[in-house]
């Protein structure tokens, strides 16, 4: 009921103890085409839907290397997401110089958190409105995070983001254990069969979706379009046996939406 | 009262010699690795070439901490720019990045002679031969360092046109084949390194050509 009198400005704080922007900024990467990502204990798979405005456009890009052992999807605004991964690969680039050596993905993250955090303590500022799922490999072994705009960032064994990534998530709930001893190929068909959760029913295919690994022994790239299609036509087939598992994940989809109404503020996850 | 002068400088010459030729498909750049101080030898292994971008190599003499720096800060800029535009810098663009590098510290220069070889977008050998502040100009050979004045007007007498009415400056290719450019190189750092002290060890030539980046070495007096 009081929502609107203290959502002006991010610096005003609601009688119940929340920062209304903040969590509007949670909205917008809801609102983002989803991205997952899932890591092994030497490999992380990251992988987005790419949405186009139109057929006549192309989509946009949400999925940008960061370093060699760095690379990072994003949900929500992909103008914000832009600008974020520049500051990233600024800072790997200012590391290496200094140091020789390639940035820890941890301290990134710390480092982009913190960013996020300015961004919720100033009133000519606004939170950024993009979630970014972090995938990188330093020597504590392959990690994956998820930045929000509220300036919290949490490690996850798989997680997903943006428009209809519940179904993502249940079917990452339901895998992830198997994840850490998973093959780097495993990994990818299990990504592809997350991504394919979210289309809810639309054919899965190279066009619409990008996959990019990074692991030990190898930098971070995105998979071009052909081994991606390739991946997909390779277990498409033991895919539509899987049909009608679809349905129920829709019915999980809706439940998104109304957690917001809730009296437990987002940012406590 | 005379001013007083430094009793101090911030530069040092570990001396050296570096040479480049660009030929129709292939660069030839060499370098010698002995690294000197005053009349002392620090190593007789020290590599001053360094790869830039995929068909794009330098080769500096002079002070070579400020060369390491300056190595890293293209590098650096070559990463920014390989995020940007998604492919690898060509070698005219290094070109001016160097310059302009080079350039931006011309109160406080990089004390580095450079020499940049490679391939140009159209597969064909250029060298860039710069001055410690970023002034620099495409040529079909070039010389630096410390064997430079004995280098030089060798690779004048074997690859200098007759006159530029001849063949332009544009067209400064040489007519020799990999093979005879690497001879030449061979040929050259032996000379250099009877008469040039800082000059010697052993000669890194690395060539450029369609197939990729190759590397030889040959040894030179030690003396």
């Amino acid at each position: 009921m009081f929502r609107n009198q203290y959502d002006t400005d991010v610096t005003t704080w609601s009688p119940a103890g929340r920062l209304f922007q903040v969590e509007y900024a949670m909205e917008a990467v809801k609102q983002g085409s989803a991205a997952i990502g899932l890591r092994s204990k030497t490999h992380i798979v990251l992988g987005c839907v790419n949405k186009a405005n139109s057929e006549l456009s192309s989509h946009q890009k949400k999925i940008f290397k960061v370093d060699d052992h760095i690379g990072v999807a994003i949900a929500g605004l992909t103008a914000d997401g832009r600008v974020l991964s520049r500051y990233m690969r600024n800072e790997c680039i200012n590391y290496s110089f200094t140091y020789e050596s390639p940035l820890p993905v941890g301290r990134l993250v710390v480092q982009l958190a913190d960013k996020a955090q300015v961004c919720t303590q100033r009133s000519w500022k606004r939170p950024y409105g993009v979630g970014l799922l972090v995938a990188g490999l330093d020597e504590s072994g392959a990690h994956l995070y998820y930045n929000c705009p509220s300036g919290n960032y949490f490690e996850y064994q798989a997680f997903a983001i943006g428009s209809r990534s519940q179904a993502a998530k249940t079917y990452l709930e339901r895998r992830f254990e198997n994840f850490a001893d998973s093959s780097r190929d495993d990994l990818v068909k299990d990504a592809l069969m997350a991504i394919r959760e979210t289309l809810q029913g639309e054919t899965l295919k190279s066009s619409i979706c990008t996959v990019a690994v990074v692991g030990v022994g190898e930098p971070f790239h995105i998979l071009d379009l052909e081994t991606v299609q390739q991946m997909i036509d390779a277990f498409e087939i033991v895919g539509e046996q899987e049909g009608p598992a679809a349905e129920p994940d829709a019915a999980a989809a809706a439940d998104q939406g109304g957690s917001t109404e809730e009296g437990v503020a987002p940012m406590d996850i | 009262m005379t001013k007083q002068q430094a009793n101090w400088s911030p530069y040092d010459n570990n001396g050296g010699s570096c040479v480049a030729i660009a030929g129709a498909d292939y660069c030839v750049i060499a370098a010698d690795t002995r690294m000197s101080t005053g009349y002392n030898i620090l190593t007789r292994e020290y590599s001053k070439i360094c790869k830039l971008a995929d068909k794009c190599v330098m080769a500096s003499s002079g002070f070579q901490a400020d060369v390491k720096a300056l190595q890293k800060q293209l590098a650096a800029r070559h990463l920014i720019y390989q995020h940007q535009h998604n492919k690898q810098m060509s070698c005219p663009a290094m070109a001016q990045l160097l310059s302009n590098t080079l350039y931006y510290k011309r109160f406080f220069p990089y004390y580095s002679f450079n020499v940049l070889g490679g391939l140009d977008n159209e597969g064909k050998g250029c060298v860039f031969t710069y001055d410690a502040v970023g002034s620099y100009e495409k040529v079909g050979y070039s010389s630096q360092g410390s064997g430079s004045t004995l280098i030089t007007p060798f690779l004048d007498n074997q690859l200098k046109s007759p006159s530029p009415l001849l063949l332009s400056v544009q067209d400064a290719v040489t007519p020799l084949v990999e093979a005879e450019a690497i001879d030449l190189v061979k040929t050259v750092f032996a000379s250099a390194s009877e008469r040039d002290i800082y000059t010697g060890d052993k000669i890194e030539i690395v060539v450029v050509n369609a197939t990729g980046i190759r590397r030889e070495y040959m040894e030179l007096r030690k003396d």
